[in-house]
């Protein structure tokens, strides 16, 4: 047998193999959320609490650092952006799973596109954001919540929402292959989220964060998606907020998943 | 007619860190045989299958499929292997007919086929009632049919089996030995690793015993046996002199039999178990040797251990394997 004949994948559909095995992959991770729908719940429960809490709660003394528009106007953005952030966490639990239940040797094993298992993850994971920030809009548009600038201005702060939680999978998906089991990988994934989340203008205005704290809170691509969505709700200059986000976007992924690859091809 | 062996295994060298797993393994695997990886936990014998099926490359050495080095060409590789591992590796969450199905449309295999694969192996692996159900609610004993169904869906050239049988009941584990033989009848070969001589000796044309890291055998389970004995008589005396005494009574016996002592236990081994066990307790009995405890046994891994490893101490402190 020669080296050539070695190499050769089977079958004409070459090129559309990995697609197929991103595919079979994908819907893999999403049968959990039919089969196990509890899990879909848990991880709307918890920003639910949180929209309700800031929104009843700290609402009265938010308003007061911003004159003019509503808390809920300003809190909605930052949730949607809280949610996708949040939800990459599932990412790590997931790939920390079937790292532990050694699920991912059997993959690794077989003839499927490498890049499959990371993909297969991340888009599924993606797709359960769809589900998730629609369902916060909905309870956004119930307690009050109104846009302003339109809704193609609207759905285009939703795609980059979705574009950003795309890209925290990834970092999460590293933190999950680094770490190798699911309570691990949630231990190691909420001091990562923590500041992220709330040392950001996703829910409180950065202007009322002390200086040395401001600096970080207003540039950290958390705020900066935040207020990038938020302008597209409010109106305001949108582009670059908007801009800065997507290039938070990509220079993530552009890190994280070659990162991600290296861990997965990584043997012994 | 394929000449060339399946599997060559020349002079694998692999390290964790300063630990070395394996220390100058070589072997070869004739088409269409079982192999049999014997050793206790921590032998080597998962690294040999994980560096096989391309998880893991070795630090030095050359392994081969079918021709195909493994570290060179592991995508072609992974087309002819079935790996099922030490572990049910199969997800909870998917029934056992979508598991099936996974594997087959990640194999690459066209949807009609892998279909018709799925629902042939759930027949004959005895799961197809629970098909249709998570896996989350089979048994240890369902979930390891599902484990080695999942691995032979690509009906592979070479089918790794890493401790197949760990965890299973006796009526189960009967059922996944025939259906080895019946793949071995096809033509498949088949690496099995196993702590069990017993296995060893059921399935395997050939077996390496792994110790340390390094083959210490590589024989035919009835060269191995013959060395044995087919017959362990154990028996604890009261002391170690008496120990002693009594392990010289027993060496006097006649019938090719081998005697080991650790302290106050004497191991004497034979292939003809019932008239040595008379003579034994005739030459005891007129010492005034009488055993604190007597037992017989067919041989187990300890022993394959005793006689095999220079270090016969290290072997006996290890986790007890027994041959059921």
């Amino acid at each position: 047998m020669t080296a050539g004949a070695i190499a050769r994948g089977a079958g004409p559909s070459r090129l559309l193999a990995p697609a197929r095995d991103i595919g079979a992959v994908t819907w893999r991770n999403l049968t959990v959320l039919r089969r196990v729908p509890r899990l879909l719940l848990f991880s709307t429960v918890q920003p639910l609490v949180f929209v309700l809490l800031f929104r009843y709660v700290f609402g009265g003394v938010a308003s007061a650092s911003l004159p003019g528009v509503p808390y809920v106007d300003f809190l909605m953005p930052g949730v949607f952006v809280q949610v996708a952030v949040f939800g990459a966490m599932n990412t790590a639990i997931g790939l920390a799973t079937d790292v532990q239940s050694g699920l991912l040797e059997r993959f690794r094993s077989l003839p499927m596109s490498r890049s499959a298992v990371l993909f297969g993850r991340t888009l599924a994971d993606l797709t359960r954001d769809v589900l998730v920030v629609a369902l916060m809009v909905a309870v956004g548009f119930a307690i009050g919540f109104r846009i302003h600038h339109g809704v193609p201005a609207f759905l285009g702060g939703m795609l980059l929402v979705l574009l950003f939680g795309f890209a925290m999978a990834w970092v999460f998906a590293v933190v999950g292959l680094a770490v190798g089991d699911p309570e691990s990988a949630q231990a190691a994934a909420f001091p990562v989220l923590a500041p992220l989340v709330f040392a950001s203008s996703a829910f409180i205005p950065v202007a009322t964060m002390p200086g040395w704290l401001q600096g970080f809170a207003a540039h950290q691509p958390v705020s900066v998606t935040a207020s990038a969505v938020r302008a597209a709700v409010l109106g305001g200059p949108i582009a670059s907020d908007a801009w800065q986000a997507v290039a938070w976007c990509v220079g993530i992924v552009a890190v994280f998943a070659p990162l991600g690859a290296w861990l997965y091809h990584r043997s012994g | 007619m394929q000449t060339e062996p399946a599997i060559e295994v020349h002079r694998l060298r692999k390290a964790f860190r300063d630990q070395l797993a394996l220390d100058d393994v070589s072997f070869e695997v004739a088409p269409g045989t079982v192999f049999g990886l014997l050793g206790p936990n921590g032998a080597g014998k998962t690294t040999i299958v994980r560096i096989l099926t391309t998880l893991l490359q070795p630090d030095a050495g050359s392994a081969r499929l079918l021709g195909i080095d493994v570290h060179r060409h592991p995508a072609a590789v992974r087309r002819r292997i079935g790996l099922a591992g030490q572990y049910a590796t199969v997800d909870p969450n998917l029934t056992g007919r979508e598991n099936l199905r996974l594997i087959g449309r990640l194999s690459r295999l066209p949807r009609a086929v892998f279909r018709a694969r799925a629902d042939d192996l759930l027949d004959r692996f005895d799961l197809a009632d629970a098909a249709n159900r998570p896996v989350r609610g089979y048994s240890g004993g369902m979930r390891r049919r599902l484990d080695v169904a999942a691995a032979l869906v690509s009906r592979p050239a070479v089918l790794f089996l890493d401790e197949p049988t760990t965890g299973l009941d006796l009526s189960s584990r009967n059922g996944l030995w025939g259906m080895i033989r019946e793949l071995v009848t096809s033509g498949t070969t088949v690496v099995l690793t196993t702590q069990y001589l017993e296995e060893a000796d059921q399935l395997a044309d050939r077996v390496a015993v792994i110790d340390h890291g390094r083959v210490v055998a590589d024989d035919t389970p009835a060269a191995l046996k013959a060395r044995l004995g087919s017959t362990v008589v154990e028996f604890e005396l009261a002391d170690g002199e008496r120990a002693a005494a009594a392990q010289r009574a027993a060496a006097g016996l006649d019938g090719g039999v081998a005697v080991e002592r650790t302290d106050r236990t004497v191991r004497v081994r034979s292939n003809d178990g019932s008239r040595l066990l008379l003579q034994l307790v005739r030459v005891l009995d007129d010492a005034g040797l009488p055993p604190v405890s007597l037992q017989v046994r067919t041989p187990t891994l300890d022993d394959v251990f005793l006689d095999l490893t220079a270090d016969g101490r290290a072997a006996t402190t290890r986790e007890p394997a027994v041959a059921r």
